[in-house]
């Protein structure tokens, strides 16, 4: 049987269930809702990078017509959060100090939003300024300036250093010895629409919040704490949202404000942030600093590595010590590498916090290490494709950080891009000015880890039956557009042998829905897709054991296809599915089935070892060429190849959608996007000033599905939502490096650094533009573990809650 | 202060009593219920509450309701008829080209702008017509394989055939 005829839903390019809506604009964003009675909350927050709070004073404030209540920090309880246990250093509200130009103070709910921003405003507020710290630098120069109490050293909120086998030994026995350093510059999420929480603490005392959040659940425990009311009492609703890529995955001011002021005043509150402030509030992508040493054998195998990270961290935690472990977990899982020590620390800055941007910490060190692997090709008179191809990592192996990779599709990805772009032909041929580009990546397929350790599952399903043939789905996981919901539906349906359009999808209440911990981290099509497909499993067992009595024949001989339950070889004799359900119904009872997915647990037995793992990952290879003007500096990328290894198209439409989707961001984030600040104020918070890729600086994107079919996945998928945004990076730097000569080792690639590698190369200097001083920063003593490199992988497809 | 205000939206005469200084935009959300149309920046900066204005694409952002007496408003609201589905958006739905969701309304009506005076423009023109609209999702491509999709379609058919009922087209 064909892979066509095989499946009668997956791998069929369909709409997504949700496109209709999108398509008439029914979709309801939060911003769409309308309460009765509703008020309208803003937030007064602070034009200080670093002060004390000496007075607020709210009276003048809370006078004004239309006004119903105006709040401060002290109107809570006096409690720190952070979505990391490790780090819960933020307030909703600030009461001592802030630690930020846009730190919230003070919200006010009132009739509307003009009244609510006249009466902030009026808000009084004395400040105390202090020193602001701007810059790593600035942080370590200022220890007796303490942005917080807590940390690894003065201002340095972490630092981790972790060695698997004798690097050492590794780099004096390589044949060539490479140390590089590059610099990442912070950028943000910019999704179209804007963070808005929609609260109502209704007449029962029960609250519920509707909110543009990628994480109903760990928001739901984050209130629970902050407000001091026990979780049962309340319920955390995810608006549809337009656009997260990680930055509407931690609780924020906003939507405490808006539960505490719906409180006091007995009104739905809503608040929307501005454009600005969501800049603002970012938990975008870190600006990090990196230093590589690697050792090369002849033929371009890496012997050993040696990474350092420094993480401009911002003024909170956020998912901040999970970034800085990412900025060195992941290098090990594309190519061999024996031995590997990493050194990270992540320092507080009065800039707002850095958090998880698609990626999350691996696009800063990708883009580091393609970058020098083609430095040293150069320097090995190898190709680069060809030096990639010949020591990709065994799949079904661990690395030496304790990574267990299972199937590895990359050389087919590189093969494929290779041959697709004409890199051979190119790479010989393409005129000064024009150049092509090569670079591979891998990512996670979920963390393997929650972020609050805990043995229960990951994700969570009930799929439930009646007698209307209708197959409801009920499931904690958040589509922010990639299409979960739609991933739901065709997993049941195609077990289940009825169309997606039967099946009803309730997802992300945690009123109604099991746990799902959040879209992020690429573990939805996963982890919500094993949960959804064991669950339609149990309960397809259930209806088939009805209508194997009914039709006289044994529930192993049935299948059900095209709304039918019948015998395999008579299809004749069968059943609709409704009346399938019926006759379910009948002998079972209700019928309302659970599934549960929790990940392997192949956690690397040291401490950072949480940070890593992944029932599998994705591999992504790229080529780009591109045009440079030696005029202007300006780059243009002219066409791009990428080939993603997913493991299997679930739907090949929304798979694409992700490739095309990350190789656009990763153009931004290569060419124009930065995240900057000046005299403590952000630059350009705007969608004008801050630069992302219109259509017409979009090239056409060639898109090549690789399938490996992996052990881990619902029918063998891995992700798409990340994993190719990474290469795009490197892949577009070694472009120009190819067209004109020149080494950029800081991103963005802007026009004034390419004139000045030209400059340097005009007066016969190393042609390389990029950081020249490391900071001072003594990293603690490697924890030492025995690198695990080469061994074979363990528990495949071995999980909790499997049967 | 507040003025009356008549403005023809999708066809039909809306009366309604406002202040003076809100824009289309918050009219359009606020007073007439109508929140398809989507703010992105406040600036006028993105395209993403972009609407029909005697059938050109305007920032609802930057426009005045007293600008709009007497002209044509057109919202993502208006565009199927009957519930019968324009073929941009039957087409945007078939590949794919709504990821979030969130750009698309600005989207489909400056492509619908578009196909009105160019029914076959190039992959080019496309792009042009769409460069102040920024979609962060998509990465454009299936936007612009949609537009030419519809294009394609609406030359191939007649009227009736181009607009697509409802029933068979949501399988």
């Amino acid at each position: 049987m064909s892979e066509k005829e095989r499946f009668s839903v997956v791998g069929k390019s369909l709409p997504k269930i949700d496109a209709w809506a999108k398509v008439t604009g029914q979709t309801r964003f939060a911003d769409d809702m309308t309460l009765p009675r509703m008020a309208h909350g803003k937030l007064l927050r602070s034009p200080h990078a670093h002060a004390r709070i000496v007075r607020i004073d709210t009276t003048r404030a809370r006078s004004l017509p239309g006004v119903y209540a105006v709040i401060t920090g002290r109107d809570l309880p006096p409690v720190k959060f952070g979505i990391l246990p490790v780090s819960q250093d933020e307030e909703a509200l600030c009461v001592e100090k802030v630690r930020m130009v846009g730190d919230a103070v003070a919200p006010v709910a009132a009739v509307d939003e003009e009244t609510a921003e006249r009466a902030a405003e009026m808000i009084e507020v004395e400040y105390e300024p202090l020193r602001a710290l701007m810059s790593i630098e600035d942080s370590l120069a200022h220890p007796e300036v303490r942005i917080h109490e807590y940390g690894d050293g003065p201002n340095v909120h972490k630092a981790v250093s972790l060695q698997f086998g004798d690097v050492e030994a590794a780099l004096a026995g390589a044949h060539l010895v490479r140390e590089d350093v590059f610099f990442f510059e912070g950028n943000t999420h910019l999704p179209m629409e804007q963070h808005s929480a929609v609260a109502h603490w209704g007449p029962d005392d029960k609250l519920t919040l509707w909110s543009s959040t990628q994480t109903p659940h760990y928001v739901h425990r984050l209130l629970g704490k902050i407000l001091d009311v026990p979780q049962a009492h309340i319920r955390v609703i995810a608006a549809p949202v337009g656009g997260g890529f990680g930055g509407k995955l931690d609780p924020f001011a906003h939507e405490i404000a808006a539960c505490k002021l719906s409180q006091l005043t007995g009104r739905p509150v809503k608040i929307t942030l501005t454009r600005e402030e969501v800049f603002y509030v970012h938990r975008g992508r870190h600006p990090v600093l990196m230093w590589i040493r690697t050792g090369f054998a002849r033929d371009g195998a890496i012997t050993g590595m040696h990474f350092r990270s420094w993480l401009d961290g911002g003024a909170y935690g956020s998912y901040g010590v999970a970034s800085t472990f990412y900025t060195g977990a992941l290098q090990t899982v594309t190519y061999k590498i024996p031995a590997y020590k990493f050194e990270g620390a992540r320092v507080f800055t009065n800039k707002p916090p850095c958090g998880p941007k698609r990626g999350h910490g691996t696009p800063q060190p990708r883009f580091a290490m393609e970058c020098q692997i083609d430095k040293a090709a150069e320097q090995l008179g190898l190709d680069p494709a060809d030096m990639r191809r010949r020591n990709l990592a065994e799949p079904f192996t661990k690395t030496a950080n304790h990574l267990t990779v299972t199937t590895i599709g990359l050389g087919e990805c590189i093969d494929r891009v290779v041959e697709a772009s004409g890199w051979r032909e190119k790479r010989a041929s393409l005129p000064p000015g024009r150049g092509i580009g090569i670079a591979c990546s891998s990512y996670l397929t979920g963390a393997g880890t929650a972020i609050y350790w805990n043995d229960m599952p990951h994700s969570g399903v009930v799929v439930r039956a009646d007698r209307s043939g209708g197959v409801s789905v009920l499931c904690g996981a958040t589509d922010i557009g990639q299409g979960s919901d739609s991933i739901l539906a065709y997993l049941a349906a195609e077990v289940l042998g009825i169309e997606p359009k039967d099946i009803r999808v309730h997802a992300a209440d945690t009123d109604l829905t099991p746990v799902d911990l959040g879209s992020y981290s690429s573990r939805v099509t996963l982890m919500a897709g094993q949960a959804v497909i064991q669950a339609a499993e149990r309960l397809r067992a259930r209806i088939f054991e009805a209508v194997a009595r009914k039709l006289e024949a044994p529930a192993s001989a049935l299948v059900g296809r095209d709304r039918r339950v019948f015998v395999a070889d008579d299809p004749e004799r069968g059943v609709s599915f409704p009346d399938a359900v019926v006759l379910g119904e009948s002998m079972h009872g209700v019928l309302a089935v659970p599934g549960s997915y929790a990940p392997p647990k192949r956690a690397g037995k040291y401490k950072g070892g949480g940070v890593g793992p992944s029932p599998c990952y994705s591999y992504t290879a790229c080529v780009v060429e591109v045009t440079v003007d030696r005029e202007t500096g300006e780059v243009r990328p002219t066409e791009v190849w990428i080939a993603h290894d997913v493991g299997r198209a679930l739907n090949p439409l929304l798979v694409e959608g992700q490739v095309e989707g990350s190789v656009y961001m990763g153009l931004g984030e290569v060419l124009m996007e930065e995240q900057v600040f000046r005299k403590g104020v952000h630059k350009i918070p705007s969608l004008l000033e801050y630069k992302s890729p219109t259509t017409l600086e979009t090239p056409e994107i060639h898109t090549i599905l690789v399938e490996t079919d992996d052990p881990e996945g619902p029918f063998g998928a891995k992700e798409a939502g990340q994993g190719p945004l990474l290469p795009i990076i490197p892949a577009v730097v070694n472009a120009i490096h190819d067209a004109v000569g020149v080494r950029l080792d800081e991103i963005p690639v802007s026009p004034d650094k390419v004139l000045k590698g030209l400059e340097l190369a005009r007066q016969g200097k190393p042609a390389r533009v990029g950081p020249e001083r490391l900071p001072l920063l003594t990293f603690p003593a490697p924890r030492a573990v025995e690198s695990a490199f080469g061994q074979p992988a363990e528990n495949i497809a071995e999980r909790p809650f499997s049967t | 202060m507040k003025a009356r205000f008549t403005l023809s939206v999708n066809g039909e005469g809306r009366e309604m009593v406002v202040a003076v200084h809100k824009t289309l935009l918050e009219v359009l959300r606020e007073d007439l219920d109508l929140t398809g149309t989507k703010h992105g920046c406040e600036l006028g900066e993105c395209g993403t509450c972009t609407v029909l204005l005697d059938g050109e694409p305007a920032l609802s952002c930057l426009v005045l309701p007293v600008e709009c007496q007497g002209r044509e408003v057109t919202t993502i609201e208006g565009m199927a008829v009957d519930g019968r589905l324009h073929p941009l958006q039957q087409a945007f739905a078939e590949l794919g080209a709504a990821q979030c969701g969130y750009c698309i309304p600005g989207i489909l009506l400056t492509a619908r702008a578009l196909l009105a005076e160019n029914p076959t423009p190039t992959r080019d023109e496309v792009r042009h017509a769409l460069a102040g609209n920024l979609c962060r999702c998509t990465g454009y491509t299936k936007i612009l394989e949609a537009v030419e999709l519809a294009a394609l379609r609406m030359q191939a058919g007649d009227g009736a055939a181009a607009a697509v009922a409802p029933r068979e087209a949501r399988a």
